[in-house]
């Protein structure tokens, strides 16, 4: 019995060996698969996108054996942390909220916000400039959130949970307007296109992407968002004890954006250049 | 484990379970009058209104609950002529869409509950009863009625806490429940266990509740 006993916890102990001989330049990276064109799925199931196509390039460029790891979104940072996966590549903006948890390489992509409506909604033809930077704008940003804030007063507005947007509707630079959050940018589509709610507040690229697929007139209202509340661009999350990973990350990303890797595959996937 | 992190949170889960617990309630509610009714057509002499009840009560105990909330949420939502409906009041509302989406799955499971404990009953006292002369509906509020609920209870119990864990659900049709809650407050500070274990325990406080209420209930109407 003594003798099953130890036969049973050697075998374990020599299957856990197996599984955690990582090689070390093996690399798992987060993605959510939901957030088209920045990472989404082909009907067959397959991981696609602008970012999947990067994480190939870097990789094969750090001479690294990646896999590509499913992670719902607002289980992101946490799956980080807990070593689900070493990277995220998931359209995540650099922020400061989110650097004091884990680490930013450095940005590979320029995302803006916009305030999507169905053709036809009041939120038409505001009086807004065509783009704020909510850190550098000054007066005229402020001057386009009082409009913005007298526009939405009372709207009912959905956003991705546990995103910028959700973030910068809540900072209350537009007012309390009603927020209603999403587990997946597809879900916000859905109820814009159903009337559920009046506006919607993502990547710009997520409704006109959105808008293309589907036939739904879908339109972009008001300015596109960057800076402040809205990140700087968005970079590779990395642990913070993984300063190495980091370094790797950081080298690989100079190498797409010198040789037009990265202007290559967002004019691909966003239909214009949105590298940084 | 960050006790004053999970003490600091506390409050603002405490608030979310109003809306688990008031949904949970009102579904049980509206649920259990879906479950009677369905029970009585089970247990009818009409073929037809036999089979009504039986696919209905085959549909929802045979689909997942998710699966069944965001039919009626995101999918009647892309049907025009329901939009364009007075139903469209009601099924804009994240909140209508949950309670019907509760009520029609534990009415299935209760109608089942209860058209068992109708067919226990003894033949022996319906006789007796209408030996009495007592009319139909005084035999079946009077005699079976009481009963059958009496039956049912330990079932029952088992039904209003499955529920009132389903009503975790109401969190993916975008209402901050005490689910929705707990995964708002972990997609901004990142720590998954503190907030789950504080929420945890109050749908255990909930559980315990309910599950003392009906052991109460059971001594109470103990007939035996």
């Amino acid at each position: 019995m003594k003798n099953k006993f130890k036969l049973f916890l050697s075998s374990i102990a020599a299957l856990m060996i197996l599984f955690s001989s990582v090689k070390a330049d093996s690399i798992r990276i987060g993605t959510e698969g939901a957030y088209p064109p920045w990472n989404a799925k082909d009907e067959s199931g397959k991981l696609i996108g602008f970012e999947v196509e990067l994480a190939n390039w870097l990789c094969i460029y750090m001479k690294a054996d990646c896999t590509l790891v499913e992670q719902d979104w607002d289980g992101m940072i946490p799956g980080l942390i807990m070593r689900k996966y070493d990277a995220i590549m998931a359209g995540m903006s650099i922020t400061d909220e989110r650097m004091k948890t884990i680490n930013f390489s450095q940005g590979y992509a320029d995302e803006v916000a916009s305030l999507a409506v169905m053709k036809g909604s009041s939120l038409e033809g505001m009086d807004t400039p065509k783009a704020i930077n909510l850190s550098t704008g000054g007066g005229a940003a402020k001057k386009a959130l009082k409009t913005l804030t007298a526009a939405l007063a009372g709207k009912t507005i959905g956003v991705q949970t546990a995103t910028i947007h959700q973030n910068f509707l809540e900072s209350g630079d537009v007012g309390s307007v009603k927020i209603r959050t999403y587990k997946t940018q597809d879900e916000v589509n859905l109820d814009l296109a159903a009337g559920r709610i009046d506006a919607a507040l993502a990547a710009a690229v997520a409704f006109t992407d959105y808008a293309e697929k589907s036939g739904k007139p879908v339109v972009l209202v008001g300015p596109t968002f960057s800076g402040g509340a809205f990140g700087n661009g968005v970079g590779v999350g990395i642990r913070k004890d993984d300063a190495a990973l980091l370094k790797k990350f950081n080298a690989a990303i100079n190498q797409a954006r010198k040789n037009g890797k990265i202007s290559e595959l967002a004019i691909k996937w966003f239909g214009f250049d949105a590298s940084m | 484990m960050d006790l004053d992190f999970a003490i600091e949170h506390l409050p603002r889960l405490l608030k979310a379970a109003k809306l688990t617990i008031e949904l949970t309630l009102l579904s049980l509610f509206f649920g259990i009058f879906v479950g009677v009714f369905f029970a009585i057509l089970r247990t009818g002499n009409s073929k037809v209104l036999y089979y009504i009840s039986y696919y209905y009560s085959y549909i929802f105990r045979g689909t997942p609950l998710l699966v069944q909330i965001f039919i009626i949420y995101f999918g009647l939502a892309q049907l025009e002529w329901i939009r364009e409906s007075f139903l469209w009041v009601f099924l804009k509302e994240p909140y209508s869409c949950a309670i019907l989406a509760f009520t029609l799955n534990t009415g299935a499971y209760s109608s089942e509950i209860f058209r068992s404990a109708f067919e226990t009953i003894n033949k022996g006292i319906i006789e007796a009863a209408e030996g009495l002369g007592l009319s139909k509906l005084n035999t079946f509020f009077k005699i079976k009625l009481p009963i059958a609920i009496r039956q049912s209870l330990p079932a029952y119990g088992n039904e209003m806490i499955l529920m009132l864990k389903g009503t975790s659900l109401a969190s993916t049709v975008t209402l901050l429940d005490l689910t929705g809650v707990a995964k708002h407050i972990i997609s901004t500070t990142f720590r998954p266990v503190e907030v789950f274990i504080v929420a945890g325990s109050i749908y255990l406080l909930m559980t315990f509740v309910i599950h003392n209420v009906i052991k109460l209930l059971e001594k109470k109407y103990n007939y035996t």
